[in-house]
């Protein structure tokens, strides 16, 4: 099966499919709405680079056909971090999962949005650590079993999209992998968005979190996305907290400008160094014509 | 093999309205539904939220024994590449055919 035949196969490495997720995750769905969304967005995909952490939704950075960085446990950011400085025309995306993202990494992702670093974060909620085996994670809900609460877990989880938002990223929105379309465009406006943009994408996993909750199979859950899905733009994210069958609040919650952390560097390196000297080389043109 | 599971039967089900609707919507442009089926790994969800019922489950499986789909109303497809952008497989796309003039 290595002919190339669907019409998304030159973005991706048509060589690795079928990929290795179970049938009805939806990484597969957010991976496709990433590519659509650079597509779509034209820009040279040669200047695109996907980073990853750990975990199943870490894979995307192997199967796309782009530049990409494997990295570490939960790690992503701060290579993409590196990146970003090191070469700041790059577009940098971060692809991850939650439990990469906001358990391992989280200091890193509040600390990335807190600097406004202009990268694109991708976060894969799937409610659970699935490539390890389905143990409870930072954005399990209350009462959920996993393998390591099986009478249910009493952790309260975080809501991600407040923490980012509250730490300072200018664009922050959650969508699920049912709302395919607006998806898209949630991922073109925080690439094309200057400053740390953070987009949610809540995920079916139909073997760690889905069996052991008996909710049923993958498309259960997308029936679930389906019907109690609430679109709000502009809501609090307070308000975005998640519990076992309750009502999801999605929608685009935040889309504001602050300087990125380039600006300020350049501001800064523009008032310590070349100002003071630009001064001096004038007044020392001012002398010699005052001479001459 | 690849070509014999490219194109799914719509002959599988010559008792479905597939061959009274020729007339007027045959000639519309409309959607070819292709499917990769090595790739399948038969979550559904094409099946599911089409919002014309243009697939059904078969009761084929690929070679790592998946249920795949198949089209029951080819006719009925708009293009709207609903099930393209659901499969999380790369494994189903559609093709606009462009209509006659009417």
């Amino acid at each position: 099966m290595t002919e190339a035949q669907h019409p998304l196969d030159h973005l991706l490495r048509a060589d690795r499919l079928p990929h290795i997720w179970c049938p009805g995750c939806g990484i597969g769905i957010a991976m496709r709405c990433l590519v659509l969304a650079l597509e779509e967005l034209g820009r040279p995909l040669d200047r695109v680079v996907v980073v990853s952490g750990i975990g199943c939704s870490a894979r995307v950075a192997g199967y796309v056909r782009l530049d990409g960085f494997h990295t570490t446990h939960g790690r992503a950011i701060p290579f993409a971090t590196g990146l970003k400085l090191a070469k700041p025309d790059l577009t940098v995306i971060v692809f991850s999962g939650d439990g990469d993202l906001a358990a391992i990494g989280g200091n890193h992702l509040i600390h990335a949005a807190r600097r406004n670093l202009d990268l694109t974060v991708i976060c894969v909620n799937n409610f659970i650590y699935g490539m390890t085996g389905g143990q409870f994670g930072p954005t399990t809900p209350l009462s959920a079993r996993s393998t390591t609460t099986p009478y249910g877990n009493f952790e309260p989880p975080f809501n991600l999209p407040a923490l980012v938002a509250a730490s300072g990223a200018v664009y922050v929105a959650r969508w699920t992998v049912f709302h395919v379309r607006r998806l898209i465009t949630a991922f073109q406006e925080a690439i094309a968005k200057r400053g740390f943009s953070f987009v949610e994408v809540l995920s079916p996993c139909p073997t760690g979190y889905l069996r052991r909750n008996k909710l049923g199979e993958a498309l259960e859950m997308m029936r679930y996305f389906k019907a109690r899905s609430e679109i709000r733009h502009g809501a609090d994210p307070a308000e975005a907290g998640i519990e076992m069958g309750g009502k999801l609040l999605l929608g685009k919650f935040v889309d504001i400008q602050r300087p990125t952390y380039h600006e300020r560097m350049r501001e800064q390196l523009a008032r310590s160094f070349i100002e003071p000297y630009a001064e001096k080389v004038s007044e020392e043109i001012k002398a010699e014509e005052v001479e001459s | 093999m690849f070509e014999e599971s490219k194109r799914m039967e719509s002959t599988d089900m010559k008792t479905e309205p597939a061959v009274q609707t020729q007339s007027r919507a045959a000639r519309r442009s409309h959607g070819r539904v292709f499917l990769l089926a090595e790739r399948c790994k038969g979550c559904r969800f094409c099946v599911e939220f089409c919002p014309r019922q243009v697939l059904a489950m078969s009761d084929r499986f690929n070679s790592k024994g998946y249920h795949i789909p198949m089209v029951i109303a080819e006719e009925q497809c708009t293009d709207c590449k609903m099930c393209e952008l659901l499969c999380p497989e790369f494994a189903i796309y559609v093709v606009r055919i462009a209509g006659e003039e009417l």
